[in-house]
Protein backbone atom coordinates (compact mmCIF):
# COMPACT_ATOMS: atom_id res chain seq x y z
CA UNK A 1 0.00 0.00 0.00
CA UNK A 2 2.61 2.81 1.27
CA UNK A 3 6.07 2.26 -0.52
CA UNK A 4 8.45 1.41 2.16
CA UNK A 5 11.10 4.99 1.99
CA UNK A 6 13.48 3.58 5.13
CA UNK A 7 16.58 2.42 4.73
CA UNK A 8 18.51 -0.35 6.00
CA UNK A 9 19.66 1.84 9.05
CA UNK A 10 16.40 3.38 9.93
CA UNK A 11 17.06 6.70 8.03
CA UNK A 12 14.84 7.95 5.40
CA UNK A 13 18.10 9.24 2.91
CA UNK A 14 20.66 6.25 1.79
CA UNK A 15 22.86 8.86 1.63
CA UNK A 16 22.68 12.76 2.23
CA UNK A 17 24.02 13.37 -1.15
CA UNK A 18 21.81 11.75 -3.12
CA UNK A 19 19.23 14.20 -5.33
CA UNK A 20 15.68 13.20 -4.11
CA UNK A 21 13.60 15.78 -5.92
CA UNK A 22 15.20 16.65 -9.38
CA UNK A 23 13.29 19.22 -11.65
CA UNK A 24 13.88 20.29 -15.12
CA UNK A 25 13.05 22.63 -17.24
CA UNK A 26 9.61 23.24 -16.50
CA UNK A 27 6.96 24.79 -17.80
CA UNK A 28 3.36 25.94 -16.69
CA UNK A 29 1.12 28.42 -17.99
CA UNK A 30 -2.56 29.46 -16.99
CA UNK A 31 -3.91 30.50 -20.67
CA UNK A 32 -1.85 33.41 -21.40
CA UNK A 33 0.00 34.02 -18.09
CA UNK A 34 3.00 32.18 -18.30
CA UNK A 35 4.02 31.27 -14.90
CA UNK A 36 6.91 28.97 -14.96
CA UNK A 37 9.65 29.36 -17.66
CA UNK A 38 12.14 26.76 -17.52
CA UNK A 39 12.33 26.19 -13.67
CA UNK A 40 15.34 23.79 -12.65
CA UNK A 41 15.83 22.80 -9.29
CA UNK A 42 17.81 19.56 -7.43
CA UNK A 43 16.60 19.11 -3.74
CA UNK A 44 19.24 16.94 -1.93
CA UNK A 45 18.32 13.56 0.29
CA UNK A 46 17.94 15.16 3.94
CA UNK A 47 18.51 18.96 3.01
CA UNK A 48 16.13 21.79 3.11
CA UNK A 49 15.78 23.99 -0.17
CA UNK A 50 13.90 27.24 0.47
CA UNK A 51 12.52 28.62 -2.57
CA UNK A 52 12.46 32.94 -2.81
CA UNK A 53 10.59 35.33 -4.23
CA UNK A 54 8.29 37.92 -4.56
CA UNK A 55 4.23 37.78 -4.36
CA UNK A 56 2.49 35.95 -7.93
CA UNK A 57 6.34 34.96 -8.94
CA UNK A 58 5.07 31.24 -9.09
CA UNK A 59 6.26 30.22 -5.86
CA UNK A 60 2.81 28.62 -4.94
CA UNK A 61 2.42 27.03 -8.95
CA UNK A 62 5.77 25.27 -8.14
CA UNK A 63 4.91 23.59 -5.11
CA UNK A 64 1.37 22.61 -6.11
CA UNK A 65 3.08 21.28 -8.98
CA UNK A 66 5.70 18.88 -7.54
CA UNK A 67 2.91 17.30 -4.96
CA UNK A 68 0.88 17.01 -8.51
CA UNK A 69 -2.01 19.50 -7.74
CA UNK A 70 -1.46 20.97 -11.06
CA UNK A 71 -0.36 19.74 -14.16
CA UNK A 72 2.99 20.78 -15.64
CA UNK A 73 3.01 21.60 -19.49
CA UNK A 74 6.40 20.99 -20.16
CA UNK A 75 9.78 19.42 -18.64
CA UNK A 76 10.31 16.35 -16.19
CA UNK A 77 10.42 15.53 -12.56
CA UNK A 78 12.01 12.66 -10.83
CA UNK A 79 11.38 11.63 -7.45
CA UNK A 80 13.74 9.53 -5.26
CA UNK A 81 14.83 8.35 -8.37
CA UNK A 82 11.27 7.85 -10.16
CA UNK A 83 10.04 9.82 -13.14
CA UNK A 84 6.31 10.85 -12.05
CA UNK A 85 5.16 12.67 -15.14
CA UNK A 86 3.19 9.33 -16.57
CA UNK A 87 1.96 7.74 -13.42
CA UNK A 88 -1.21 5.65 -13.05
CA UNK A 89 -3.41 6.71 -10.21
CA UNK A 90 -2.46 3.80 -7.91
CA UNK A 91 1.12 4.70 -8.12
CA UNK A 92 0.38 8.33 -7.46
CA UNK A 93 -1.33 7.58 -4.74
CA UNK A 94 1.77 5.39 -3.59
CA UNK A 95 3.94 8.42 -4.49
CA UNK A 96 2.34 10.89 -2.61
CA UNK A 97 2.38 8.85 0.62
CA UNK A 98 5.74 10.32 0.65
CA UNK A 99 4.79 13.89 0.64
CA UNK A 100 3.31 15.90 3.52
CA UNK A 101 2.35 19.04 3.06
CA UNK A 102 1.59 22.63 4.85
CA UNK A 103 -0.60 24.80 3.78
CA UNK A 104 -0.14 28.59 3.79
CA UNK A 105 -3.73 28.81 5.82
CA UNK A 106 -3.80 25.99 7.43
CA UNK A 107 -6.44 24.14 5.22
CA UNK A 108 -7.40 22.07 8.71
CA UNK A 109 -10.84 20.49 8.05
CA UNK A 110 -12.93 22.65 10.24
CA UNK A 111 -15.53 20.18 10.96
CA UNK A 112 -13.89 17.43 12.81
CA UNK A 113 -11.75 17.40 16.15
CA UNK A 114 -7.56 18.55 16.68
CA UNK A 115 -6.59 14.65 16.76
CA UNK A 116 -8.86 13.78 13.70
CA UNK A 117 -7.68 16.06 11.78
CA UNK A 118 -3.96 14.82 12.35
CA UNK A 119 -4.94 11.18 12.21
CA UNK A 120 -6.82 12.16 9.51
CA UNK A 121 -4.77 10.15 6.71
CA UNK A 122 -4.14 7.27 8.92
CA UNK A 123 -8.13 6.47 9.55
CA UNK A 124 -8.22 6.91 5.64
CA UNK A 125 -5.29 4.41 4.36
CA UNK A 126 -4.34 2.03 7.38
CA UNK A 127 -6.69 -0.15 9.24
CA UNK A 128 -5.79 1.00 12.80
CA UNK A 129 -9.00 1.62 15.45
CA UNK A 130 -9.81 5.11 16.65
CA UNK A 131 -7.86 4.95 19.76
CA UNK A 132 -4.61 3.47 17.78
CA UNK A 133 -5.65 7.37 15.71
CA UNK A 134 -5.94 9.14 18.51
CA UNK A 135 -2.41 7.89 20.87
CA UNK A 136 -0.63 8.25 17.30
CA UNK A 137 -1.78 11.62 16.85
CA UNK A 138 -1.14 12.89 20.54
CA UNK A 139 2.20 11.83 19.87
CA UNK A 140 2.43 14.02 16.95
CA UNK A 141 1.15 17.11 18.68
CA UNK A 142 3.47 16.87 21.13
CA UNK A 143 6.39 16.91 18.62
CA UNK A 144 5.31 20.03 17.93
CA UNK A 145 4.88 21.25 20.73
CA UNK A 146 1.23 21.11 21.64
CA UNK A 147 -0.34 18.74 24.22
CA UNK A 148 -4.50 18.54 25.87
CA UNK A 149 -6.07 20.22 22.16
CA UNK A 150 -6.70 16.83 21.04
CA UNK A 151 -10.52 17.12 21.06
CA UNK A 152 -10.53 21.16 20.74
CA UNK A 153 -12.35 21.93 16.88
CA UNK A 154 -9.65 23.85 14.62
CA UNK A 155 -12.09 27.02 15.02
CA UNK A 156 -10.97 26.94 18.89
CA UNK A 157 -7.30 27.29 18.81
CA UNK A 158 -4.98 30.21 17.85
CA UNK A 159 -3.29 30.88 14.47
CA UNK A 160 -0.03 29.60 15.56
CA UNK A 161 -1.67 26.50 17.16
CA UNK A 162 -3.25 25.81 13.77
CA UNK A 163 -0.34 26.13 11.48
CA UNK A 164 2.01 23.32 14.21
CA UNK A 165 -1.49 21.55 13.90
CA UNK A 166 -1.34 21.66 10.42
CA UNK A 167 2.68 20.04 10.54
CA UNK A 168 1.68 17.74 12.88
CA UNK A 169 -1.09 16.56 10.30
CA UNK A 170 1.77 16.57 7.54
CA UNK A 171 4.26 13.89 9.58
CA UNK A 172 1.38 11.92 10.93
CA UNK A 173 1.75 9.30 7.84
CA UNK A 174 5.70 9.97 8.43
CA UNK A 175 6.21 11.44 4.88
CA UNK A 176 9.80 11.40 3.09
CA UNK A 177 9.38 15.25 1.88
CA UNK A 178 7.14 18.16 3.56
CA UNK A 179 6.48 21.12 1.35
CA UNK A 180 5.80 23.89 3.55
CA UNK A 181 4.10 26.91 1.75
CA UNK A 182 4.67 30.01 3.37
CA UNK A 183 5.18 28.43 6.87
CA UNK A 184 5.49 31.52 8.43
CA UNK A 185 3.47 34.50 6.60
CA UNK A 186 0.68 36.11 9.44
CA UNK A 187 2.55 35.26 12.92
CA UNK A 188 3.78 37.19 15.60
CA UNK A 189 7.54 36.94 15.46
CA UNK A 190 7.87 34.73 18.77
CA UNK A 191 5.16 31.98 16.79
CA UNK A 192 7.27 32.62 13.34
CA UNK A 193 10.34 31.27 15.16
CA UNK A 194 8.89 28.50 16.96
CA UNK A 195 7.69 27.17 13.71
CA UNK A 196 11.48 27.63 12.04
CA UNK A 197 12.97 25.65 15.17
CA UNK A 198 10.00 23.23 14.70
CA UNK A 199 11.14 22.64 10.65
CA UNK A 200 14.84 22.21 11.96
CA UNK A 201 13.93 19.83 14.47
CA UNK A 202 11.50 17.79 11.23
CA UNK A 203 14.79 17.47 9.95
CA UNK A 204 16.82 16.53 12.39
CA UNK A 205 14.60 14.09 14.22
CA UNK A 206 12.62 12.59 11.27
CA UNK A 207 15.52 13.03 8.43
CA UNK A 208 13.11 14.50 6.00
CA UNK A 209 13.81 16.40 2.66
CA UNK A 210 11.88 19.87 3.04
CA UNK A 211 11.04 22.56 0.49
CA UNK A 212 9.89 25.88 1.95
CA UNK A 213 8.62 28.31 0.04
CA UNK A 214 8.70 31.83 1.58
CA UNK A 215 9.23 35.78 1.29
CA UNK A 216 10.42 35.76 4.97
CA UNK A 217 14.15 36.19 4.36
CA UNK A 218 15.05 35.87 8.55
CA UNK A 219 13.10 32.24 8.43
CA UNK A 220 15.38 31.24 4.93
CA UNK A 221 18.31 32.01 6.76
CA UNK A 222 17.57 30.13 9.83
CA UNK A 223 16.47 26.83 8.78
CA UNK A 224 17.80 27.03 4.65
CA UNK A 225 20.71 23.91 3.72
CA UNK A 226 19.82 26.19 -0.06
CA UNK A 227 18.62 28.83 -0.94
CA UNK A 228 17.12 29.16 -4.98
CA UNK A 229 15.42 32.32 -6.01
CA UNK A 230 12.50 32.52 -7.86
CA UNK A 231 12.27 35.49 -10.13
CA UNK A 232 9.26 35.36 -13.06
CA UNK A 233 8.90 32.05 -13.53
CA UNK A 234 12.93 31.23 -13.91
CA UNK A 235 15.81 30.27 -10.86
CA UNK A 236 18.03 33.14 -11.50
CA UNK A 237 20.09 32.28 -7.93
CA UNK A 238 20.49 28.96 -6.13
CA UNK A 239 23.48 28.83 -3.37
CA UNK A 240 24.09 28.27 0.55
CA UNK A 241 22.49 31.07 2.36
CA UNK A 242 25.80 32.47 2.98
CA UNK A 243 26.33 32.44 -1.59
CA UNK A 244 22.90 34.10 -1.40
CA UNK A 245 23.49 36.72 1.01
CA UNK A 246 26.99 37.53 -0.34
CA UNK A 247 25.14 37.22 -3.77
CA UNK A 248 26.60 39.84 -6.92
CA UNK A 249 22.70 39.54 -8.49
CA UNK A 250 21.63 42.69 -8.54
CA UNK A 251 17.77 41.35 -8.41
CA UNK A 252 18.28 38.79 -5.59
CA UNK A 253 20.24 41.82 -4.02
CA UNK A 254 17.27 44.17 -4.04
CA UNK A 255 14.99 40.99 -2.83
CA UNK A 256 17.14 40.02 0.23
CA UNK A 257 17.66 43.80 1.69
CA UNK A 258 13.83 44.47 0.54
CA UNK A 259 14.65 47.65 -1.35
CA UNK A 260 11.97 49.49 -2.47
CA UNK A 261 13.40 50.79 -5.74
CA UNK A 262 15.51 48.74 -7.71
CA UNK A 263 15.23 46.51 -11.47
CA UNK A 264 12.33 44.87 -9.45
CA UNK A 265 10.17 47.22 -9.35
CA UNK A 266 11.41 49.12 -11.93
CA UNK A 267 8.77 51.05 -13.73
CA UNK A 268 6.13 50.18 -10.69
CA UNK A 269 4.52 53.16 -9.17
CA UNK A 270 3.80 52.77 -5.19
CA UNK A 271 2.62 55.85 -5.33
CA UNK A 272 5.33 57.44 -2.92
CA UNK A 273 5.34 60.82 -4.75
CA UNK A 274 1.64 61.28 -4.26
CA UNK A 275 2.08 60.87 -0.68
CA UNK A 276 4.70 63.47 -0.59
CA UNK A 277 3.66 65.85 -2.20
CA UNK A 278 0.12 64.80 0.01
CA UNK A 279 2.01 66.02 3.30
CA UNK A 280 3.22 69.42 1.40
CA UNK B 1 -24.28 41.83 -35.85
CA UNK B 2 -20.85 39.84 -36.06
CA UNK B 3 -21.13 40.41 -32.09
CA UNK B 4 -24.74 38.97 -31.84
CA UNK B 5 -23.24 35.44 -33.55
CA UNK B 6 -19.93 36.18 -31.08
CA UNK B 7 -21.87 36.13 -27.99
CA UNK B 8 -24.36 33.47 -28.91
CA UNK B 9 -21.25 31.62 -30.12
CA UNK B 10 -19.50 31.97 -26.56
CA UNK B 11 -22.49 30.73 -24.93
CA UNK B 12 -22.78 28.03 -26.48
CA UNK B 13 -19.54 27.05 -25.94
CA UNK B 14 -19.25 27.54 -22.80
CA UNK B 15 -22.72 25.63 -22.09
CA UNK B 16 -21.11 22.73 -23.61
CA UNK B 17 -18.00 22.49 -21.55
CA UNK B 18 -19.90 22.91 -18.02
CA UNK B 19 -22.34 20.60 -19.00
CA UNK B 20 -19.25 18.27 -20.24
CA UNK B 21 -17.95 18.69 -16.80
CA UNK B 22 -20.74 18.18 -14.95
CA UNK B 23 -21.42 14.77 -16.50
CA UNK B 24 -17.64 13.93 -16.03
CA UNK B 25 -18.07 14.58 -12.06
CA UNK B 26 -21.46 12.62 -12.61
CA UNK B 27 -19.87 9.45 -14.02
CA UNK B 28 -16.64 9.79 -12.06
CA UNK B 29 -19.09 9.83 -8.60
CA UNK B 30 -20.72 6.35 -9.59
CA UNK B 31 -17.46 5.11 -10.34
CA UNK B 32 -16.17 5.68 -7.03
CA UNK B 33 -19.64 3.86 -5.32
CA UNK B 34 -18.79 0.78 -6.62
CA UNK B 35 -15.38 0.99 -5.69
CA UNK B 36 -14.57 0.22 -1.72
CA UNK B 37 -14.74 0.45 1.03
CA UNK B 38 -18.44 2.20 1.25
CA UNK B 39 -17.58 5.21 3.64
CA UNK B 40 -20.58 4.17 6.01
CA UNK B 41 -19.54 6.92 8.67
CA UNK B 42 -20.19 9.75 6.32
CA UNK B 43 -23.32 8.32 4.57
CA UNK B 44 -25.18 8.21 7.41
CA UNK B 45 -24.28 11.58 8.70
CA UNK B 46 -25.20 12.63 5.16
CA UNK B 47 -28.08 10.81 5.43
CA UNK B 48 -29.22 12.63 8.75
CA UNK B 49 -28.74 15.97 7.18
CA UNK B 50 -30.29 15.30 4.11
CA UNK B 51 -33.26 13.06 4.71
CA UNK B 52 -34.05 13.67 8.22
CA UNK B 53 -33.66 17.16 9.06
CA UNK B 54 -35.45 17.79 5.57
CA UNK B 55 -38.42 16.19 6.70
CA UNK B 56 -40.46 18.72 8.03
CA UNK B 57 -39.88 20.83 5.05
CA UNK B 58 -41.44 18.28 2.80
CA UNK B 59 -44.57 17.63 5.33
CA UNK B 60 -45.54 20.72 5.32
CA UNK B 61 -45.02 21.19 1.55
CA UNK B 62 -47.15 18.09 0.85
CA UNK B 63 -49.54 18.56 3.20
CA UNK B 64 -50.51 22.43 2.31
CA UNK B 65 -50.25 21.32 -2.09
CA UNK B 66 -52.81 18.44 -1.42
CA UNK B 67 -54.78 21.20 0.59
CA UNK B 68 -54.68 23.48 -2.09
CA UNK B 69 -54.93 20.99 -4.88
CA UNK B 70 -58.18 19.44 -3.34
CA UNK B 71 -60.06 23.00 -2.99
CA UNK B 72 -58.73 24.22 -6.40
CA UNK B 73 -60.13 21.01 -8.16
CA UNK B 74 -63.82 21.00 -5.88
CA UNK B 75 -64.29 24.53 -7.55
CA UNK B 76 -63.43 23.49 -11.18
CA UNK B 77 -65.01 19.91 -10.44
CA UNK B 78 -68.22 21.33 -9.13
CA UNK B 79 -69.14 23.21 -12.05
CA UNK B 80 -69.91 19.97 -14.09
CA UNK B 81 -70.92 17.60 -10.86
CA UNK B 82 -68.00 15.74 -10.53
CA UNK B 83 -66.73 16.81 -7.11
CA UNK B 84 -66.31 13.54 -6.26
CA UNK B 85 -63.06 12.81 -8.22
CA UNK B 86 -61.28 15.36 -6.13
CA UNK B 87 -59.56 12.45 -4.27
CA UNK B 88 -58.53 11.21 -7.46
CA UNK B 89 -56.95 14.52 -8.79
CA UNK B 90 -54.68 14.69 -5.76
CA UNK B 91 -53.68 11.55 -5.34
CA UNK B 92 -52.66 11.54 -8.99
CA UNK B 93 -50.80 14.64 -9.25
CA UNK B 94 -49.11 14.46 -5.89
CA UNK B 95 -47.88 10.93 -6.64
CA UNK B 96 -46.59 11.60 -10.62
CA UNK B 97 -46.38 15.23 -10.39
CA UNK B 98 -46.30 16.79 -7.52
CA UNK B 99 -44.99 15.13 -4.83
CA UNK B 100 -41.28 14.33 -6.72
CA UNK B 101 -41.26 17.91 -7.90
CA UNK B 102 -41.85 20.21 -5.49
CA UNK B 103 -39.99 17.51 -2.88
CA UNK B 104 -37.35 18.35 -5.18
CA UNK B 105 -37.44 21.99 -5.29
CA UNK B 106 -37.10 21.73 -1.54
CA UNK B 107 -34.29 19.28 -1.19
CA UNK B 108 -32.49 21.96 -3.87
CA UNK B 109 -32.99 24.48 -2.20
CA UNK B 110 -32.04 23.52 1.20
CA UNK B 111 -29.53 20.89 0.77
CA UNK B 112 -27.68 22.06 -2.69
CA UNK B 113 -27.23 24.87 -1.86
CA UNK B 114 -25.48 24.01 1.63
CA UNK B 115 -23.22 21.15 -0.28
CA UNK B 116 -22.51 23.91 -2.35
CA UNK B 117 -21.61 26.46 0.45
CA UNK B 118 -19.61 23.82 2.54
CA UNK B 119 -17.40 22.54 -0.24
CA UNK B 120 -17.11 26.03 -1.72
CA UNK B 121 -15.59 26.95 1.20
CA UNK B 122 -13.47 23.79 1.77
CA UNK B 123 -12.39 24.57 -2.20
CA UNK B 124 -11.31 27.99 -0.96
CA UNK B 125 -9.41 27.42 2.16
CA UNK B 126 -7.24 24.58 0.16
CA UNK B 127 -8.92 22.16 2.37
CA UNK B 128 -9.82 20.13 -0.80
CA UNK B 129 -6.28 20.44 -1.63
CA UNK B 130 -5.36 19.10 1.64
CA UNK B 131 -7.41 16.06 1.17
CA UNK B 132 -5.36 15.54 -2.41
CA UNK B 133 -1.83 15.42 -0.60
CA UNK B 134 -3.48 12.68 1.81
CA UNK B 135 -3.79 10.60 -1.02
CA UNK B 136 -7.84 10.91 -0.63
CA UNK B 137 -9.56 11.48 -3.53
CA UNK B 138 -11.96 14.52 -2.77
CA UNK B 139 -14.98 12.85 -5.02
CA UNK B 140 -14.58 9.36 -3.20
CA UNK B 141 -14.67 11.25 0.35
CA UNK B 142 -16.73 14.42 -0.48
CA UNK B 143 -19.60 13.49 -3.02
CA UNK B 144 -20.20 10.19 -2.87
CA UNK B 145 -21.83 10.44 0.64
CA UNK B 146 -23.65 13.64 -0.74
CA UNK B 147 -24.44 11.76 -3.84
CA UNK B 148 -25.75 8.37 -2.72
CA UNK B 149 -27.65 10.04 0.50
CA UNK B 150 -29.33 12.57 -1.29
CA UNK B 151 -30.68 9.66 -4.00
CA UNK B 152 -31.66 6.79 -0.84
CA UNK B 153 -33.41 9.65 0.58
CA UNK B 154 -35.53 11.96 -1.94
CA UNK B 155 -38.24 8.96 -2.95
CA UNK B 156 -38.78 8.32 0.84
CA UNK B 157 -39.82 12.13 1.47
CA UNK B 158 -41.13 12.04 -1.68
CA UNK B 159 -42.82 9.58 -0.24
CA UNK B 160 -43.85 11.31 2.65
CA UNK B 161 -45.11 14.29 0.53
CA UNK B 162 -47.32 12.21 -1.58
CA UNK B 163 -48.96 11.03 1.70
CA UNK B 164 -49.51 14.49 3.84
CA UNK B 165 -50.86 15.60 0.38
CA UNK B 166 -53.35 12.69 -0.05
CA UNK B 167 -53.80 13.31 3.62
CA UNK B 168 -54.25 16.74 3.24
CA UNK B 169 -56.87 16.89 -0.05
CA UNK B 170 -58.91 14.59 2.86
CA UNK B 171 -58.99 17.00 5.03
CA UNK B 172 -60.03 19.74 2.96
CA UNK B 173 -62.33 18.04 0.98
CA UNK B 174 -63.90 16.37 4.04
CA UNK B 175 -64.26 18.96 7.06
CA UNK B 176 -64.48 22.16 4.85
CA UNK B 177 -66.34 21.32 1.73
CA UNK B 178 -68.32 18.58 3.16
CA UNK B 179 -67.51 15.66 0.57
CA UNK B 180 -68.18 12.15 1.59
CA UNK B 181 -65.17 10.84 3.10
CA UNK B 182 -65.54 7.23 1.91
CA UNK B 183 -66.12 8.30 -1.18
CA UNK B 184 -63.08 10.35 -0.99
CA UNK B 185 -60.98 7.29 -0.17
CA UNK B 186 -62.43 5.10 -2.23
CA UNK B 187 -61.68 7.40 -5.43
CA UNK B 188 -58.02 7.78 -4.07
CA UNK B 189 -57.72 4.22 -3.79
CA UNK B 190 -59.37 3.11 -7.28
CA UNK B 191 -58.03 4.94 -9.93
CA UNK B 192 -54.72 5.09 -7.79
CA UNK B 193 -51.75 2.68 -9.77
CA UNK B 194 -49.00 1.55 -7.94
CA UNK B 195 -47.02 2.65 -11.10
CA UNK B 196 -48.11 5.87 -10.38
CA UNK B 197 -46.82 5.50 -7.15
CA UNK B 198 -43.55 4.22 -8.37
CA UNK B 199 -42.46 6.08 -10.94
CA UNK B 200 -42.75 9.41 -9.21
CA UNK B 201 -40.31 7.69 -6.83
CA UNK B 202 -38.17 6.85 -9.79
CA UNK B 203 -38.62 10.44 -10.47
CA UNK B 204 -37.46 11.42 -7.21
CA UNK B 205 -34.60 9.38 -7.50
CA UNK B 206 -33.02 11.26 -10.94
CA UNK B 207 -33.87 14.76 -9.08
CA UNK B 208 -31.89 13.74 -6.22
CA UNK B 209 -28.97 12.89 -8.25
CA UNK B 210 -29.20 16.09 -10.01
CA UNK B 211 -29.23 17.97 -6.93
CA UNK B 212 -26.44 16.32 -5.45
CA UNK B 213 -24.25 16.33 -8.34
CA UNK B 214 -24.84 20.10 -8.83
CA UNK B 215 -24.62 21.08 -5.79
CA UNK B 216 -21.01 19.22 -5.64
CA UNK B 217 -19.75 20.66 -8.56
CA UNK B 218 -20.73 24.43 -8.14
CA UNK B 219 -18.73 23.84 -4.71
CA UNK B 220 -15.56 22.01 -5.89
CA UNK B 221 -15.54 24.37 -8.75
CA UNK B 222 -15.59 27.26 -6.49
CA UNK B 223 -13.28 30.25 -7.05
CA UNK B 224 -12.59 33.59 -5.63
CA UNK B 225 -13.59 33.34 -1.82
CA UNK B 226 -16.47 34.76 -0.22
CA UNK B 227 -17.83 35.92 -3.20
CA UNK B 228 -17.35 33.03 -5.23
CA UNK B 229 -18.92 30.90 -2.49
CA UNK B 230 -21.97 32.67 -2.20
CA UNK B 231 -22.58 32.64 -6.62
CA UNK B 232 -21.59 28.98 -6.33
CA UNK B 233 -24.88 28.11 -3.57
CA UNK B 234 -26.91 30.63 -5.80
CA UNK B 235 -25.86 28.61 -9.00
CA UNK B 236 -25.90 25.49 -7.52
CA UNK B 237 -30.47 25.96 -6.55
CA UNK B 238 -31.05 28.04 -9.78
CA UNK B 239 -29.16 25.38 -11.72
CA UNK B 240 -30.58 22.13 -9.94
CA UNK B 241 -33.89 23.59 -9.77
CA UNK B 242 -33.94 24.50 -13.81
CA UNK B 243 -32.45 21.26 -14.50
CA UNK B 244 -34.98 19.54 -12.26
CA UNK B 245 -38.22 21.03 -14.09
CA UNK B 246 -36.62 20.09 -17.52
CA UNK B 247 -36.06 16.85 -16.55
CA UNK B 248 -38.93 16.28 -15.19
CA UNK B 249 -40.88 17.18 -18.88
CA UNK B 250 -38.36 14.67 -20.54
CA UNK B 251 -39.03 11.74 -17.51
CA UNK B 252 -42.54 12.10 -17.35
CA UNK B 253 -42.82 11.68 -21.23
CA UNK B 254 -40.52 8.73 -21.25
CA UNK B 255 -42.48 7.11 -18.59
CA UNK B 256 -46.04 7.58 -18.50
Amino acid sequence: MMEETKGPNGKVCRTHNEPMIVIKEVHKSFGENRVLRGVTLEVKCGETMVVIGGSGTGKSVLLKWIIGLLRHDRGEIYVDGQGISHLKEKEWNALLSKFGMVFQRDALFDSITIWENVGFGLRQHTHLTDEEIKAIAIEKLKLVGLENVEDRMPAEISGGMRKRVSLARAIAMEPAIILYDEPTTGLDPIMANVINDLMVRMREKLDVTSIVITHDMESAYHIADHIAMLYRGEIIEAGTPEQIKNSSNEIVRQFIHGEVEGPITKGADFGQEHLTSHRR
Amino acid sequence: MLGLFDFIGVWILRFLEESGRVMILFLKTVHFIFRPPLDTRNLLKQIEYVGVKSIPVVLITGGFTGMVLALQSYTGFKRFNAEAFVGTVVALSMTRELGPVLSGLMVSGRVGSAMAAELGTMQVTEQIDALYTLAINPIKYLVVPRFLATLIVMPILTAFADVLGILGGYLISVLLLGSNPTIYLRRTYDYLDLEDIYFGLLKACIFGMIIATIGCYQGINTRGGAEGVGKATTNAVVISSLLILVANYFVTALLF
